[in-house]
């Protein structure tokens, strides 16, 4: 689960972690009043979406008097801010951070991640700040420090002692990146985080080491434990057909091809999509119904699928273990009836009880067409979402 | 033989005593000598009493010491999940498999971090489990699809799994060991550790190994397999058409920070000398043609 920028820096600030002064605002009074309040010459105007690269689709700005303030909100709130991760269409700002200005003498990286390979968190530091750092990665790898930290100690005084200088922090700064990276290690713990980026962390001309940035991911199967980031959710910034699926415990994920897939097992789901690209067509969606699909959630599953514009034929995947092929069968038909399906079904059925499923689909009278195996099943798809 | 289980495996079930426990572990009775198989259950609450004939203790170590049994599985809820792996290590069980999905990333560093230097090996979590076919079957999986032979079948996910059984079982291969590692970010066996003991079983031929988006363990695992693999390899990865920066169901199947792809994993699978396939419902067939030479 993401967060803003303006919730991931109160979370930094907790843990010790300076940040600029700022408030949160959602609309162009709200943002001069903040302005006032905090005071100063200058302000820094921050578009707050989730996605990344906010800074080159013009959705940060730096205003010099409350005129600036008031034009350059005026002008981020409510516009299609278009990054690299939002995808072409863009992503609304409904919400606006106003800052106080820094005076940077220094940017640099601080990244923490779950690094599969050591099984450890890992710190990631570098001189490159405002980069990203899959690009430092690629051409200057040799910029980037990584401490694999043991969970027993910590990150150490030492180890990060020894990052801080590695990145070029000056000498005078040292003790304070010393409490920034154990602050950042201590909340990425403490909040169960996945990722978390500060980028830029800078040092200013008085010394300071300030986060000027905030990015934090969390980890979904521990938010049962983390009411207080669960508060922190913006639905606003998530796929409307997602936060429905997550309703019915179903696993989602809109594309932008044609044909729908509902399949169990997330494994099976991709490979469904994998083998209907293979044939020539181009899937709609990822959707995984679990291992527990009862008929309300394979008619909502459909339902959602048919919520797309786009959608010209639909394929169902299933390999019956637990879950049991002639439940999915009476769930597809009442389904079926349900939705009052206009487009081309697929299914394929396999596995337990797959002879009385495949019966229960033969005797709906729906038009169903069905696929022998997978092979089968999606090259018949692929044909009837090309008519 | 087969690999890390058989037909005389004792296994605990911790967690049994759940809804999810009590479904699955009537069925892994139901399958080959299962009833001889599954001896005890955990649950400090229901101590002395049984379910479906199977003794309930109240520790792991005083079902194996009750049982002499080696191996547990887990059902036990996520938020008590990775206690629950402790509890199997320091009872010094040989082997651990947990099926439970959902178990906190922070969770698992802290149970991986504990397990260092200790004997048990963990599988999963967020696995079917894993089968001996003909013998015991040891978590979720439908036992039926199955069928006794000499090849072995390694993957991350679940219905993927099946898909390549009962693709070899249609062609008439039956399987040695079929081994379900999950589909988590931290987690116990990968890919490599099981390449590592079906190569060193002399009753497995040939294995499938079926991957997923997500990770480098493939890619290490397909350089493992260049040097030290002395049979032949099929390969299937799922999630060509997953963008970037989705999970993708499995909390482990994601594309970040231009890693994880698979076009990038089947690149190095194929240099390796992995016969790789790109079609799902080609796993079984790929092998029938490695096997006979074609």
């Amino acid at each position: 689960m993401k967060i803003h920028e303006y919730q991931g820096k109160e979370i930094l600030r907790e843990f010790g972690v300076p940040t600029p002064r700022g408030v949160a605002c959602f609309s162009v009074e709200e943002a001069v009043a903040a302005a006032t309040q905090l005071g100063g010459k200058v302000w820094v105007v921050k578009a707050q979406i989730h996605a990344g690269g906010r800074g080159k689709g013009g959705g940060v700005k730096v205003a010099k008097s409350l005129d600036e303030v008031r034009q350059f909100a005026g002008q981020i709130l409510g516009m299609h801010l278009i990054t690299h991760q939002t995808g072409p269409e863009g992503q609304v700002v409904r919400r606006l951070l106003i800052e106080e200005g820094a005076q940077i003498v220094k940017e640099l990286y601080v990244g923490m991640v779950v690094d599969r390979a050591s099984q450890r968190v890992a710190l990631l530091a570098s001189s490159e700040g405002g980069m990203e750092i899959e690009e430092v990665a690629k051409h200057t790898p040799e910029k980037i420090h990584t401490v694999r930290i043991d969970p027993t100690t910590g990150l150490t005084d030492a180890e990060a002692a020894k990052v801080a200088r590695d990145i070029g922090i000056p000498d005078v700064a040292n003790a304070q990146a010393v409490k920034v990276l154990q602050g950042l290690y201590r909340a990425f713990v403490e909040k169960d985080a996945m990722l978390a980026e500060i980028n830029p962390l800078i040092v200013t001309a008085d010394n300071r080491v300030v986060a000027l940035d905030a990015k934090f991911n969390f980890d979904s199967n521990a938010l049962y434990r983390r009411p207080e980031i669960v508060a922190m959710r913006d639905l606003d910034e998530e796929d409307p057909a997602e936060i429905e699926a997550s309703k019915f415990d179903l696993s989602y994920i809109q594309l932008d091809g044609n044909i729908g897939c509902l399949v169990n097992g997330a494994g099976l789901a991709m490979a469904t999509m994998d083998i209907i690209k293979l044939y020539g067509g181009s899937p709609a969606n990822f959707l995984d119904v679990g291992g527990g699909a009862t008929t309300e959630k394979v008619t909502e599953a459909f339902k959602l699928m048919l919520k797309n514009p786009n959608l010209k034929a639909i394929l169902v995947n299933i390999f019956g273990g637990i879950m049991r092929c002639d439940v999915i069968a009476e769930g597809v038909v009442a389904a079926a009836r349900e939705v009052k399906l206009g487009v081309p079904l697929v299914v394929r059925l396999e596995g337990t009880n797959v002879d009385l499923g495949k019966k229960i689909l033969a005797d709906s009278g729906l038009p169903i067409i069905s696929g022998n195996d997978m092979a089968d099943a999606a090259q018949k798809v692929v044909a009837a979402a090309k008519g | 033989m087969s690999i890390l289980i058989n037909k005389d495996t004792r296994v605990i079930t911790q967690g049994m005593t759940g809804k999810v426990g009590q479904f699955h572990t009537f069925h892994c009775k139901q399958y080959a000598n299962g009833a001889n198989c599954f001896v005890a259950g955990v649950n400090p609450k229901k101590a002395g009493e049984q379910f479906d004939g199977i003794p309930v203790y109240a520790s792991v170590l005083d079902a194996k010491k009750a049982t002499g049994a080696t191996v547990s599985v887990i059902y036990v809820p996520p938020s008590g999940a990775a206690a629950a792996i402790d509890e199997a290590v320091e009872a010094e069980l040989d082997l651990v498999i947990c099926i439970t999905e959902g178990v906190p990333v922070h969770d698992m560093l802290k149970t991986r971090y504990k397990m260092q230097g200790k004997k048990t090996i963990l599988i999963g979590p967020n696995c079917p489990g894993l089968i001996t076919p003909d013998e015991i079957k040891i978590g979720i999986m439908p036992g039926h699809i199955h069928k006794k032979g000499r090849i072995g079948v390694v993957s991350r996910s679940g219905t993927l799994t099946y898909e390549a059984v009962g693709q070899l079982s249609a062609l008439g291969y039956g399987q040695s060991s079929c081994v379900g590692i999950g589909g988590d970010p931290i987690n116990g066996l990968k890919h490599i550790d099981v390449l590592r003991l079906f190569n060193d079983d002399p009753e497995t031929d040939a294995v499938i190994m079926v991957g997923e988006i997500g990770g480098t363990d493939e890619e290490e695992c397909a350089r493992w397999i260049k040097d030290h693999m002395k049979k032949p390899v099929v390969g299937f990865i799922a999630g060509v058409t997953a963008p970037p920066g989705k999970r993708m169901g499995h909390a482990g199947a994601i594309i970040s920070g231009g890693q994880g792809g698979a076009n990038e994993k089947l690149a190095v699978m194929e240099e390796c000398g992995i016969h790789i396939t790109r079609n799902p419902a080609e796993m079984g067939r790929t092998m029938q043609k490695v096997l006979k030479g074609l």
